[in-house]
């Protein structure tokens, strides 16, 4: 089997065998042999997160200790205000670099006694570096899963076991207690829905989860669910709607840059690619991302170019994300185009040799449910 | 019925073929929510992607297994691609092609060396 020596090794979930009793689809995924999808299938596991509470297992995502006194370091490698999050509460962030273009994008906790953050699986590596070279005392948290349950029933079903996380709003953290083992609980997700994400330790994650499945309002859900969720509720991906040539403000994130961090403001700057950053913030950027729903039935996916005219010209952007959207019934997807685009031109993407039109709408494509 | 290593099946009646999928291979595929058939009366060649298929994760073709003549095409599943996961080889039919010699359905399998082929 000379084939398999050269395979790359997948890294198995802590739940994989929990997995493979659900009847799991496993694929390759940064690294890591991850669900895809239960035998419910796609749309059914998105409808059902949609409607009730999807149970996600996220542990191949990145999770990062840093102490208290990292915050100012982390302001200065990324353009949130960190310093004035409150303890209890998270915030979202990117790193960025010297150009102005987005290494990572991130969750900040500011916690009792630390910070923790959330990373991209496929830019865990990276990220750890980066901020070794900037920050010390960064350690990685390799001792915990990593859960998702999202959903409007997700807050009654996790309140079962948990009851302290029924006063918990969005974007708020907390560690609680579940039969002995700190759960490292915050209500946010990636799908557009309440929920909450749940680091549990690995000694405890598979009884923890089993308690939630146990729940008829809770399903297992794949990452196929994931993805059409997250692009419904508009929300980037790490490598498609920004990457290292793409800015915060370019993908549609400059809500993310504090006042504090903008021009004028008490810490104005001070992170990689400012001068670029706050040009754009005052001036526009080149691109902007924008919510798009083709006109007919087609399906259109990353790397569609799109153009302004329905026959000749340049083109002038391409599709980031796309796909269907099962809650709404037809293709849906995100682009990056020229910014001096008008807001209500059609455009017109180029598929299998053909233009299709598409219209811009504004994002999310559906409404969302967070608990604010 | 005759199976192709494309997971398409096939059925001769006369020197008509109808082509559609597999069981199996509507079960890889998942949710199906876009199909694009060929135009009819177009001659097609053997291995020429002429369906486009894709479901919720992904775009994939379905080739023509022979050569031919499209004479007649499933418009029920550009309405309802949804049909290609409830009734695979019944109602979800692709297209039927003519062609002009039968002896080209030799090579394919029959249903046991499919089930073989797919390792059940």
């Amino acid at each position: 089997m000379a084939e398999d020596a050269t395979a790359p090794l997948l890294t198995a979930l802590p739940l994989a065998g929990l997995h493979a009793e659900l009847g799991a689809k496993c694929v390759p995924f940064a690294g890591w042999s991850m669900p895809v999808q239960y035998p419910k299938g796609v749309m059914a596991e998105h409808l059902w997160t949609r409607a009730h509470a999807g149970l996600f297992d996220v542990s191949h995502m990145g999770q990062l200790r840093l102490p208290k006194s990292a915050l100012e370091g982390l302001e200065a490698l990324i353009p949130a205000d960190l310093l004035d999050l409150p303890e209890g509460r998270q915030r979202y962030g990117v790193f960025t670099n010297d150009q102005g273009g987005v290494l990572d994008d991130l969750m900040v906790a500011h916690r009792a006694g630390d910070v923790v953050l959330v990373v991209n699986a496929a830019r865990h590596a990276h990220d750890l570096a980066h901020l070794r070279a900037h920050i010390a005392g960064v350690e990685a948290v390799s001792d915990r899963a990593l859960l998702a349950l999202q959903g409007p029933e997700a807050a009654a079903a996790l309140s079962a076991l948990v009851p302290g996380v029924a006063a918990m709003r969005f974007m708020d953290v907390a560690v609680m207690r579940w039969q002995g083992a700190d759960l490292w609980i915050s209500r946010s997700g990636y799908t557009g829905e309440d929920g909450f994400e749940i680091s549990v330790p690995l000694a405890q994650a598979e009884v923890f989860a089993r308690a939630l499945l146990a729940d008829a309002r809770v399903a297992p859900i794949g990452l196929g669910a994931r993805d059409s969720l997250r692009l419904e509720a508009g929300l980037p991906l790490y490598g498609q709607e920004m990457d290292a040539a793409i800015t915060p403000v370019e993908a549609g994130q400059a809500w993310s840059i504090g006042r504090a961090r903008r021009a004028g403001g008490l810490r104005a700057g001070g992170f990689p690619g400012a001068a670029i950053i706050l040009e754009q913030l005052a001036h526009g950027a080149p691109r902007r991302r924008v919510g798009l729903r083709p006109d007919g039935r087609a399906p259109m996916r990353a790397a569609v170019a799109l153009f302004a005219e329905a026959v000749g010209g340049d083109a002038i952007g391409t599709i980031t994300s796309g796909g269907f959207g099962p809650s709404l019934g037809g293709p849906i997807a995100l682009g990056l185009i020229a910014a001096n685009t008008p807001t209500d031109a059609t455009l017109y993407g180029e598929l299998r040799g053909k233009r299709l039109a598409l219209q811009q709408v504004p994002l999310p494509f559906v409404s969302t449910g967070y608990k604010r | 019925m005759k199976y192709t290593e494309d997971h398409e099946w096939l059925s001769l009646d006369g020197d008509i073929v109808t082509v559609g999928i597999t069981e199996y291979a509507a079960t890889q595929l998942g949710d199906v929510v876009f199909v694009e058939l060929p135009e009819l009366e177009t001659q097609v060649a053997r291995g020429d992607e002429i369906v486009v298929i894709e479901s919720v994760k992904a775009a994939s073709d379905i080739v023509a297994p022979l050569d031919g003549e499209i004479v007649e095409i499933n418009a029920a599943l550009v309405e309802n691609p949804a049909l290609v996961n409830d009734d695979p080889t019944g109602a979800a039919w692709f297209f039927k092609i003519k062609i002009e010699d039968d002896a080209a359905l030799d090579e394919f399998m029959d249903e046991d060396e499919y089930k073989e082929h797919i390792g059940e």
